[in-house]
């Protein structure tokens, strides 16, 4: 398969997949349940999933290993089968992928933060090493860090990838949009600064994902390409803010919705488009109708 | 209000924590709220004042970060340089000289690991006064009820940042409400709302820490 970057470069818009955790939820998975520990006691549930996006017709699909680091298996008391529950969760959407599909080894912050000194660099940058090696032997052609908000976080975790496999590496930050108007994560970090940032620590694909909806990721691609109009950009929204009723989370966004807006985004200068909280393989097959028209 | 007291303040607002410390880039070099504090208690200043205008400097940046003019780190250098000024009145609070305003319990619901949120609220509630009891992350029911029940009078805060675990945060609202009639509840967390706040009969909602101090300082008849 060519690279992720050599498609992009062609002119190609690709599509990546829809939501995890919550569609692990929805197949059992109980609140305080490790997700990552269901790649080896649930395996086929894991796979469906999986499979589901590729039926869906997604380009690529990810790994459930968003909280696969030492640092957050350990509440689970996991942390020593961080490297075997990572490689698994690349084995199964390898197996899902094929060999024409690629596959993005997911890897999501650990929950804690340098700057209050609650772990060394050291520490963080082991755990992310030990999660990138373990994704690309089980199979990831691509490291996808997502949901970053804090830069120097960020910047660990791409090195870890970078230094320690041959992967193209995605780097994705979360952002909101502040009162003022301008887009922030919770850290603080706008658009620009994580640009700048990411670029320089060698990152291939840079992205934004989670959030609140497709609206505001047109904004944050636009924040993006006005001070760079050549790094391709990942857009992995939520189908919107979720709603509870009657004792459930409802998502408001349907596939219709997200599919309405996907022009905007790839005229804003969106390249890998797919899902995040509360999407779904309906989500993933709008947008591929929608998307192939490019 | 004394010059010192008023740096003290401002130490807090802009989260100087001590002398050494590198933030805020502009304050570098100048004493913090350690040393200003040690020096405000060895003049005598009484420290009901030292903590009040810690309080205010403590609800401007609230106020700030509410309005999204300053961010997670700045709130935790605040409430960093707030834990400074603490540990020279510990001695007053322990011998009653200044009392806490009341009690709040916080916890991240069952189900919930993440702390990020409950922990900022629980440093600018403490910082505004009140004493917190922090029962961590992945609190069950039982627990919540238990530590209202030997708590009385106190108010209560729940944090939860997943969509899958705000069904949780209903059902530990309502058995509060049912074991512990009269109890006041505040949530909060990335997937909650107001709407969705009353629709499971909690008492209110806050998107940002300083909300909670609102709430917290109206439940018992301050502001």
């Amino acid at each position: 398969m060519k690279s992720l970057t050599d498609r992009i470069k062609e002119g190609k818009i690709l599509v990546s997949d829809g939501a995890w955790g919550t569609f692990l939820h929805e197949r059992g998975l109980k609140a305080g349940e490790c997700p990552e520990l269901w790649n080896v006691t649930h395996r086929d549930e894991v796979l469906a999933i999986a499979r589901s996006y590729i039926n869906a017709g997604a380009d690529m699909i990810l790994t459930n290993s968003f909280g696969g680091s030492p640092i957050k298996l350990e509440h689970y008391g996991l942390k020593d089968r961080a490297a075997e529950l990572n490689q698994a969760a690349a084995e199964i959407s390898r197996q899902a992928a094929g060999s024409d599909h690629y596959v993005l080894g997911n890897i999501g912050p650990t929950g804690v933060m340098l700057m209050m000194g609650q772990v060394s660099e050291q520490e963080m940058y082991k755990g992310f090493r030990i999660q990138a090696e373990a994704l690309k032997k089980g199979g990831a052609d691509v490291i996808c860090i997502e949901t970053m908000t804090a830069i120097d976080e960020a910047l660990l975790a791409v090195r870890a990838a970078k230094e320690n496999t041959d992967l193209e590496v995605i780097c994705s930050f979360t952002f909101e949009k502040t009162a003022q108007g301008d887009y922030r994560t919770m850290m603080g970090v706008t658009p620009y600064e994580m640009v700048r940032a990411i670029k320089n620590t060698g990152a291939d694909i840079i992205g934004t994902n989670c959030g609140n909806g497709f609206d505001q990721m047109i904004g944050i691609v636009e924040d993006i390409r006005r001070i760079d109009s050549s790094t391709p950009i990942l857009v992995h929204a939520n189908a919107g803010i979720p709603l509870i009723e009657e004792g459930e989370t409802i998502f408001p966004e349907t596939p219709e919705m997200m599919a309405s807006k996907v022009k905007d985004l790839i005229n804003c200068g969106a390249n890998i488009i797919g899902g995040c909280c509360g999407t779904t393989p309906a989500h993933i097959q709008a947008l591929v109708k929608e998307i192939r028209k490019y | 209000m004394s010059e010192l007291i008023e740096k003290i303040a401002y130490c807090i607002e802009r989260g100087k924590v001590n002398k050494s410390s590198p933030f805020p880039n502009d304050m570098k070099d100048e004493p913090g709220a350690d040393e200003l504090t040690k020096q405000a208690v060895e003049e005598g200043i009484g420290p009901d004042l030292i903590l009040k205008a810690c309080n205010e400097g403590m609800q401007k940046v609230g106020d700030k970060f509410g309005r999204n003019e300053v961010f997670v780190p700045e709130l935790l250098m605040a409430a960093k340089a707030m834990n400074a000024v603490m540990e020279h009145l510990k001695p007053f609070f322990a011998a009653g000289n200044i009392k806490v305003k009341g009690k709040f319990i916080l916890g991240t619901v069952a189900g919930d690991l993440h702390d990020i949120g409950k922990n900022l609220v629980s440093m600018v509630v403490e910082g505004n006064g009140w004493q917190v009891i922090d029962l961590g992350v992945d609190v069950k029911t039982e627990k919540f009820v238990n530590a209202i029940k030997e708590n009385p009078g106190c108010v209560v805060g729940l944090s939860a940042l997943l969509t899958t675990t705000m069904i949780n945060m209903e059902k530990t609202v309502s058995a509060i409400k049912t074991e512990c009639p009269g109890v006041k509840i505040i949530v909060g967390g990335a997937p909650v709302t107001m709407e969705a706040a009353k629709k499971m009969g909690a008492d209110s909602y806050s998107p940002d820490p300083q909300g909670a101090v609102t709430f917290l300082n109206k439940a018992i008849g301050i502001g």
